[in-house]
């Protein structure tokens, strides 16, 4: 597929390529997706805001330039802003393909750095020598003001001009708890929630801490996704309740969503409203409980996210489908054109 | 409702102030605190700021400029980061345009777009940057209420008000018309006068008022308050009807 280049999250010319539950594809605007909607059908999007993640600075111990990319941290706690995960790169920027990128110094627990106003310690190092774990000095406030008027959103060199947060917060964007944006909520805007109101369609949300797609090195990007903390509000989960119980679609607005609500849900089925942590990786030997369709950007094979869509498709359906979107050009990552996938009815 | 009988009705609820380190601004930061809410505020001096952070134990301090484009999405982050959200939003921040006031025809055009970039522009790319966390509060049933602060120079030409009037009459007609568009969400939308007030603004346009002639400010935020609590539900008792304080739904004077 080719990258979409320009950080436009709804460009009219956005396409959607739909696969039904029986395998049937569809060409559409993206723009008129609700029409594959149906009344009682539930839609899920992750609201989460994205932090200004990509940091630069300096490597005290070696004098080095750094880039630092948080990537997960263990809680969405408002205070709990102090300690990540992140991934370090030696100097230079997203106009570098992330594969492409210097390594870091040689880190070690213990050694400390300067992101702009903030100082932070590395407190170890995890496993892989551009993963480690960091810790802000500072009072919360201090911390997430540092984080705002220094961090960039992360990027990648598909996209050459350089992102700001409108770039990349969805038009649903809540708390700034993402690392990278979900960026299948780009395809929402509020004209089509009232439209789907206005359907019967009904429409909640779940905040999930949405990490990082790529980390350039092929070993540290079969690390991903990282443990991923979520939140599940009582009306989301009694809405799923109601729409299965009614015969309705749980339509997941991205993977974050999906992962969320297979994380979450309990032996009888039902989902738990509340905090967790998404550890689960969903692929072809996944049983999805809760989701029936899931409303995506494109992926290339290799990645978890395409791993994730073996959940919905049998693999001959899938590959047929990685073909007709490579055929008819889909453009592909965060800015790109969508999938909406209904799980097959082959899987059970 | 007096003070104490009010006190605590707005307990972990998620409020943002612009223009929280002086006069009405001021005096909503105190007022919700007092009645439990999670406070943070904006205000441009980084100073000023983290005096009214040290004094009010609680509340987040937040530097930026709201007429400032670059400054809106560091604000709205910190405000929904701090917060894990947001429940009220009040685009409290003004400006007055040129002081001493000033004809229309003798009003520089960078004074006008000045008092729009604060009183119009600001407050509608704030109030969009965090539509989404205001949305997810409504959703929840925690309600969601945005308060513009409006004046009655919104309605009626003053002489001499010509920047402020205008503005705040663009600001009063863009409220109205976002309560319109998000009603089915249960995110409520209010453009209310606190009436004239000592304030710093208030003596900056009109010098020689008597001061015992106006308003205090901590009345006025009482007010407001209270309206904002019976919006959320959180008002026992019969619903609040403004009486000092002038809605445009309502009254006008």
């Amino acid at each position: 597929m080719i990258a979409a280049t320009q950080p436009v999250q709804r460009p009219p010319s956005a396409r959607l390529f739909v696969v039904d539950k029986n395998g049937r594809f569809d060409h559409i605007a993206r723009a008129s997706f609700v029409e594959h909607l149906h009344a009682g059908d539930l839609v899920i999007a992750n609201d989460a805001a994205t932090l200004p993640a990509s940091l630069q600075g300096i490597h005290l111990a070696t004098g080095d330039s750094i880039e630092v990319r948080l990537a997960a941290r263990p809680s969405l706690h408002p205070e709990d802003i102090n300690r990540f995960s992140a991934v370090v790169f030696g100097a230079g920027d997203f106009h570098t393909r992330t594969e492409d990128r210097l390594a870091p110094p040689h880190l070690e627990a213990g050694d400390r750095i300067i992101l702009g106003p903030l100082r932070a310690t590395i407190e170890k190092l995890l496993c892989h020598p551009r993963l480690v774990s960091l810790r802000f000095e500072g009072t919360p406030d201090y911390v997430w003001s540092g984080l705002a008027h220094h961090g960039r959103p992360i990027q990648y060199s598909h996209v050459a001009e350089p992102l700001a947060l409108w770039d990349v917060w969805t038009r649903i964007a809540g708390p700034p708890v993402a690392f990278e944006p979900p960026s299948a909520g780009f395809a929402l805007d509020w004209h089509t929630l009232s439209q789907m109101r206005i359907r019967g369609i009904a429409f909640e949300t779940i905040t999930h801490a949405a990490g990082i797609s790529s980390a350039g090195d092929k070993e540290l990007d079969r690390l991903l996704p990282l443990d991923e903390p979520y939140r599940i509000p009582e009306v989301t989960a009694h809405a799923i309740q109601r729409t299965k119980e009614s015969g309705g679609r749980i339509v997941a607005v991205g993977t974050t969503v999906v992962r969320a609500l297979e994380h979450a849900v309990t032996h009888d089925g039902r989902v738990r409203a509340g905090e967790g942590i998404a550890t689960l990786r969903i692929g072809p030997s996944s049983r999805l409980r809760v989701v029936d369709a899931i409303l995506s950007g494109t992926h290339e094979p290799g990645t978890s996210h395409y791993e994730l869509l073996q959940a919905f498709l049998d693999d001959a359906t899938l590959e047929r489908a990685s073909r007709e979107l490579d055929e008819r050009n889909y453009l592909t990552h965060e800015f790109g054109d969508s999938v909406l996938i209904e799980r097959s009815s082959l899987i059970v | 409702m007096t003070q104490d009988s009010a006190i605590h009705d707005l307990r972990g609820v998620r409020v943002a102030i612009t223009g929280g380190t002086s006069g009405l601004g001021l005096a909503l930061v105190r007022e919700f605190l007092a009645r439990g809410a999670h406070v943070a505020f904006v205000a441009r001096t980084a100073e000023r700021v983290g005096q009214v952070a040290a004094e009010n134990v609680g509340a987040h301090g937040i530097v930026g400029d709201i007429s400032s484009k670059d400054d809106i999405y560091p604000i709205a982050m910190q405000i929904s980061g701090e917060l894990g959200g947001l429940d009220v939003l009040i685009n409290n921040a003004s400006d007055l345009g040129p002081v001493p006031l000033q004809m229309l025809s003798d009003t520089d055009c960078e004074d006008l777009v000045q008092a729009f970039e604060t009183n119009v522009i600001g407050p509608f790319r704030l109030t969009k940057a965090l539509i989404g966390a205001l949305a997810a509060s409504a959703r929840e049933g925690n309600g969601a209420v945005v308060l513009d602060i409006s004046s009655d120079a919104a309605i009626n030409p003053y002489p001499g008000w010509g920047a402020y009037g205008s503005s705040k009459a663009a600001l009063h007609h863009l409220t109205r018309i976002w309560g319109e568009e998000h009603a089915s969400e249960n995110v409520h939308f209010l453009s209310l006068d606190p009436g004239d007030m000592d304030t710093p603004m208030h003596a900056a346009a009109i010098p020689d008022a008597d001061p015992s002639s106006l308003k205090r400010p901590e009345d006025s935020a009482r007010e407001l308050v209270d309206i904002i609590a019976d919006t959320l539900g959180k008002h026992d008792g019969p619903p609040i009807r403004p009486t000092n304080v002038l809605s445009f739904e309502g009254a006008i004077r």
